[in-house]
This record gives structure tokens, sequence and C-alpha cells, in this order.
């Protein structure tokens, strides 16, 4: 134990390493996912067409794969960026299939006569969904997307066959530094995840309760 | 739409890689080795017994290419290592051909020594106190030192002192990896499980160098894959003297072997060895290294 106090700034710069891969590729998942969730519920069909063909593509994908396409694939395209942001991107696409999913779900189950009520007072379709029905699909779509980010959250751990330093990675090489202290290591690394997880199960939470509507 | 023609490019561009890195390479077997007839050794000697049978099971890599790599069609090592091997071989009386080639990896080849699985090993074996407790000795035939691999035309990197700033990559947990975080921080590391994916980020320009045992390295450079595509700094940063492992205690046997490296050394077929294989990469051979027959 004394080893994982001695290396603990190295292991909270893991740690944040986790942290800010969760958040940005999170945001992004969610802003592109609900794109997507729009493209497959909007009324042209190439764009639906599409939507459905990205799911069915990327959700079917190891994301192991995915991480290879972004960070030994892109290069050879000419595309170059830091490892983290290969990783941002691998996850980011990954997750937006499931968000995406999440979120035509919560879509679905607003009420037929919602839109047509939006429609009728002469709502156009951008404001008909801006206004009147992702409000209300988001308030549905928490629960699930909860489980959406947390399993984005401990799927960061992919990124330590990426070059990324985030808290897998530390784990890994403190490991290889001190064979003896494997257990405590391994514990504090668990312990840390289950804490990134939990405060986002309670964030999520909390906005759940504050979004809710008296029915 | 456009988010999936970017996906088809990179899923074509990822297949076009790994059609690439199947493509089958073609390597000379080496140079011509010298064959003793009938070599005189004294009875009972390990030497005799192995000149006796006709044979010698030689413990080498198959996986470092230009050192001991395993050559898919013949099914046989190749590379400088593989070289040694038939030099030794031939003092012995022992056709290239009747050399029993056993495939060990880092972490067995003490075991495959104590245990007679092989007779001795030549497979990028450092030379150090530890090891010396368990196995001995002859050689070295080669002082390796980490070095770096770097774009062929690029000129900033000259030694370890240039990589401020440079992203340089080595396997995870290796020794090179650590050196590079400690003593070089202003580098920055990038890590991967194995040497192949560091190439290829080079390759693909995403790293400014690889970093690991200067032959090693002199192997990707002088890979047909890779021809024309990289360069070996040549400034090492570190001592590993390659060595021939065998049996603990075969004093009489590791004389014979450090007469027969001294010999090589000396009518230049050392240099054959070297130039045949590791050689292709463009680096010249080097002096042959000091023995160190303790």
């Amino acid at each position: 134990m004394d080893f994982v106090i001695e290396q603990r700034t190295v292991i909270l710069e893991g740690f944040w390493m986790t942290v800010r891969l969760t958040v940005l590729s999170g945001v992004l998942s969610l802003l592109f996912g609900t794109v997507l969730a729009v493209m497959r519920v909007c009324p042209i069909p190439p764009l639906r067409w599409a939507g459905a063909f990205y799911v069915t593509v990327v959700r079917n994908t190891p994301l192991t794969l995915v991480f290879v396409f972004s960070t030994f694939g892109l290069p050879r395209l000419e595309i170059r960026f830091s490892f983290v942001t290969f990783a941002i991107i691998a996850l980011t696409v990954y997750t937006s299939s499931f968000v995406c999913e999440v979120v035509r779900s919560g879509i679905n189950s607003v009420a037929a006569g919602e839109i047509e009520a939006a429609r009728a007072i002469g709502l156009p379709f951008g404001q008909t969904l801006g206004q009147v029905v992702l409000p209300q699909a988001f308030r549905a779509v928490i629960p699930p997307l909860t489980s959406v980010f947390i399993a984005l959250t401990k799927n960061t751990s992919i990124a330590v066959a990426f070059s990324v330093a985030e808290a897998t990675s530390i784990l890994r090489r403190l490991q290889n530094q001190d064979a003896s202290a494997t257990f405590p290591l391994l514990l504090t690394t668990a312990a840390g995840y289950i804490v990134l997880t939990l405060f986002l199960s309670f964030s999520f939470s909390r906005l759940e309760r504050r979004v809710a509507v008296a029915r | 739409m456009k988010h999936h023609l970017r996906l088809v490019a990179v899923l074509c561009a990822a297949l076009a890689m790994i059609v690439t890195g199947c493509g089958d390479e073609e390597e000379s077997g080496g140079p011509d080795v010298e064959v003793e007839e009938d070599p005189e050794f004294a009875s009972g000697s390990v030497m005799a017994e192995l000149a006796e049978a006709g044979t010698i099971r030689i413990g080498t890599k198959y996986d470092q290419p230009g050192l001991g790599n395993i050559n898919l069609e013949t099914d046989e090592p190749e590379g400088f290592d593989v070289e040694i091997g038939k030099i030794v071989a031939g003092e012995l009386g022992i056709e290239p051909d009747q050399i029993e080639w056993v495939e060990t990896v880092s972490a067995n080849r003490e075991s495959f020594i104590a245990n007679d699985r092989v007779d001795i090993v030549i497979a990028t074996y450092t030379i150090n106190d530890e090891r010396k407790e368990q196995v001995d000795f002859a050689g070295p035939y080669y002082v390796a030192g980490q070095d770096l691999l770097v774009a062929e035309d690029d000129e900033s990197i000259n030694g370890p002192d240039d990589l401020a700033g440079k992203r340089v990559c080595a396997a995870s947990g290796s020794t090179p990896i650590e050196n590079i975080r400690e003593n070089y921080p202003e580098a920055e590391p990038v890590e991967f499980d194995t040497y192949t994916e560091c190439v290829d980020q080079l390759e693909a320009g995403q790293i400014d160098a690889v970093s690991t045992d200067d032959i090693i390295l002199a192997g990707y450079a002088a890979d047909p894959k890779y021809e024309g595509k990289f360069r070996v700094v040549g400034e090492t940063f570190s001592e590993e003297p390659y060595g021939i492992g065998l049996e603990k205690g075969q004093d009489d046997f590791r004389d014979f072997l450090n007469d027969t490296l001294e010999e090589a050394f000396e009518d230049g077929s050392w240099e054959e060895a070297f130039e045949a294989t590791l050689g292709a990469s463009g680096v010249e051979a080097p002096e042959p290294p000091e023995l160190d027959r303790y």
C-alpha cells in the first residue's frame, strides 16, 4: 500500500485522463448520437437509411477494432492527431450509436398527439422536434443514458492498448515497476472507477428528479 | 452521408494495411559456411559428443527480423544469430541442414539450457551477472545498445538528445520505454504492446522514432517490407552484449565457442554473416567486440 501512496500523483493523473476521455467523448456522443437519432426519424428517406446504416455497422463492431481503425487507420489517410484525440474519436464514434438508439426510443415514447398538436398550430419539423419532442424525449431517456455513460467510462480503459496514459495504463506501468504491489494497485484502480461511475449515476439521478414532471 | 464516406475510407485503409502487412518477404539463406571435415576433439568433451552425433540443438528467436526470424516458406529460422549458429556448427563438422533449431523466447532461455532442451542458445541473449548465476556465456559476439529508428528523410533526430518534444515509441513495460521516460523526460513516450505496432505508426508518420536495441531496429530497417523507409540513427545510449548461452560448468565447450568466435572475427566470416543479414539495412558491419573470457 505504501507504493500506491507514494505513486498517488501518477495514479491521479491517470484518472484525470480517464475523466477527460469520458467527459469529452460523452458530450460529443450525446450531440452526434442525437443528430443520428433525428436522422433516423426524419421525413427524408436517405437520411433515415444513413442513420440506420451507421448504427448497424458501428454498434456491431467491437470497440477495440474501432480503436484500431482510428489509431492505425486515420494516420494512413494523413489525418494526424494526438493519440488522446484518436481515442476520443473512437469512443465517440462507438458510443454515438448507442446514444442514438436510446434517444430514438425516447422520441418514439412521445405521444403522437403531441406531434399532431404541434403540427396543428403550424410548427415546422425543426420546431416540432426542438420545442416539443426532444425536451420530452430526453426526460424519458435519462436512466438508459446513464447506463450508456457508465459503460463509456469503463470503455475508456480500452485506450490502454493505444498509447493513452489513462488509469488502466498507469496501473499496468506501476505493476511492472513493483510486482509485489499488484493487489493494492488493482484495488485502488477498481475503487477509482467505482467512484467515477457512482458520481455519474448520482448526478444523473438528481437530473432525472429535477426534470421530472408530475403526471 | 459524409460520415459514411469517411468511415468507408478508414475501413479501406485499415484493410490495405492488413493486406500489405501479410505480404511475403524473401531473404537469402545467408553466405555459405565452412564446414570442417572430421574435426579432432579430446574424447569425452562436449565437442566430441556433438561432432560424433553429427547434430546440434540451437535455441534462437523466431520473431526478430534480421537476427532470428522464421521463414514461413522454408520453416527455418534465418538471421544473424542463425548465421553465428551455423559457424559454430561448421566448426564442429556439422552441416547447416543438420542443425536442429528450437524456438526460444526471452523468458524460457535459462530453463531450456538447464533442462537440456538445447545445447546452446543464440537468441539476442544479453550477458549479465544475474543470468551468469544460472548459465555460462561465450562471447559477446555483438554489443547492442538502445538506439533510435527514424524515417529515412528525418534529419532532426541524430541522437537521444534530439528527442525533446518528439514522440518516441517502445513496447509497454520494456526497458527501453522506462529508459526514455526516466532519462529523457522531454520526449513524449508512446507505448504499444509490440514493436510491429510502433514501426507501423512510424511508417504512417504518426510518431517520430522507435527505440530499442540497435540490432533489432536494423532488422526492421532491412526488412524488404520497409525498404528505404527508415534509418537507424546509430547513437547508442545503453549497452547490451549478446552472448552464446550454454550449460553452466562446461568450461572446455565455452573455450571452444570463444575460440570459434575469435576465428570468425579474424577470418571475416563474422563480418560476412553480418552483411548478409543485418547489413542489408545499410548498416556497416561494426568492429567485432572484445571477447569476455571470464
